[in-house]
């Protein structure tokens, strides 16, 4: 029996790592290999500074959007097979909670992202909207799978021809249902949208406007 | 005492109502016949009340709309069943469209309620006494019955909705 300890390193410079921890004491196995277990956690990279010595200046629009992206909390709305996809996309395999999206929130109010997978039908229509409407700003919305976004095969009396006709959409996640890795894109790709957006874009005459369209208010 | 069959319900129903029973065709093993909106009450009371027969299971109430046939558009299917001599009974009974009414079977059938509510919503079938024939499966401001065989089927030539952009 033997054991191994668990180093956790934050690695911003490979060069200086490998010079740092090049004489550790490693373990010897059975087989004669010097061995040891490193656990490599990839940080995000503060955001474009200036660096002083004992202090560090930059801009909130920068820290609060690199704040923001890396922490959504999504709002699973799954009604059908893109909700399993939606599982397997939270679970160890694909792990969601690795951008920060640790915490599914099951309340509106808590949650920024708000995920909407399945067949949306039109009775179901005005509870999507209540629920988006109950989110605080700032707020996304992802359409995962091709019925969200389109109607999908149910082009049919009682089906919502896609969510965007309630509720604006910010990015869609095309599929029937989409694989764990597309879903993963399109909260990557809400990521960019909260990192670059301006803070206050949702007070702009645009977003009113946007907002008007579909007969909501600015809360 | 004999083994009770469908071809004697179906004679005891011609003896008792006469004409108001006609169409009597047997497809598929299951005695169907047809009746009038002014006897069905009756004949489904007289079943299910029936000393012998205790027709007592709806196992469903449905609706068809025929577009083709003037005068008996709309048809209401009742599917009876006895648990007594499992044996199961259809009823058809035919409306002119202009004017599609019905009494109710809740009076007879608790379970009537839900189908009929549902026959209601989505061919526009009024039965008459319902105690809340209102949607049930569709939106409340629908305004048209969807199972109605009056819309065009979807165009073919369509290119708006290829497998190509549904990953498939």
């Amino acid at each position: 029996m033997h054991s191994s300890k668990v180093y956790i390193f934050v690695v911003n410079d490979m060069a200086s790592f490998v010079k740092t921890y090049k004489n550790r004491n490693y373990i010897k196995n059975s087989s004669g290999f010097y061995h040891t277990t490193i656990t490599m956690i990839k940080m995000v990279e503060a955001p474009e500074n200036f660096t002083g010595q004992g202090f560090q200046t930059t801009s909130f629009e920068k820290v609060i959007g690199m704040a923001r992206a890396n922490s959504l909390w999504p709002l699973p709305f799954a009604t059908s097979c893109c909700g399993i996809e939606f599982m397997a996309t939270m679970a160890s395999t694909y792990d969601l909670a690795r951008f920060g999206a640790e915490r599914p929130s099951f309340s509106p109010r808590q949650s920024d992202l708000l995920m909407v997978m399945g067949t949306i039908a039109k009775k179901m229509g005005p509870i999507v909207r209540q629920v988006y409407e109950q989110m605080a700003e700032p707020r996304w919305v992802i359409a995962v799978g091709a019925c969200a976004s389109s109607g999908g095969i149910f082009d049919t009396y009682s089906v919502l021809q896609g969510i965007d006709r309630i509720v604006p959409v910010d990015v869609y996640v095309p599929g029937c249902p989409p694989r764990p890795e597309q879903i993963l894109e399109g909260i990557l790709k809400i990521q960019e949208l909260a990192i670059n957006e301006s803070l206050r874009r949702r007070n702009t005459e645009q977003y009113k406007a946007l907002l008007e369209s579909y007969q909501m208010k600015i809360t | 005492m004999a083994i009770l069959t469908s071809q004697i319900v179906i004679d005891d129903l011609i003896a008792k109502f006469e004409d108001d029973i006609s169409e009597v065709y047997e497809p598929y093993g299951l005695h169907t016949f047809t009746t009038t909106r002014e006897q069905i009450i009756p004949i489904l009371e007289y079943l299910y009340f029936h000393n012998q027969f205790r027709f007592q299971f709806l196992t469903d109430l449905c609706g068809v709309h025929f577009p083709d046939s003037a005068g008996k558009e709309l048809c209401v299917t009742y599917h009876l069943h006895t648990l007594l001599h499992n044996i199961r009974l259809r009823i058809k009974v035919y409306l002119p469209i202009e004017n599609p009414t019905i009494p109710t079977a809740c009076k007879v059938f608790a379970s009537a309620n839900w189908q009929e509510r549902e026959t209601y919503d989505f061919y526009g079938i009024i039965f008459e006494g319902h105690p809340q024939l209102k949607r049930i499966l569709n939106v409340d401001d629908m305004d048209y019955f969807p199972l109605r065989k009056e819309y065009p089927l979807e165009d073919q030539t369509r290119r708006d909705k290829e497998d190509l952009y549904f990953g498939r």
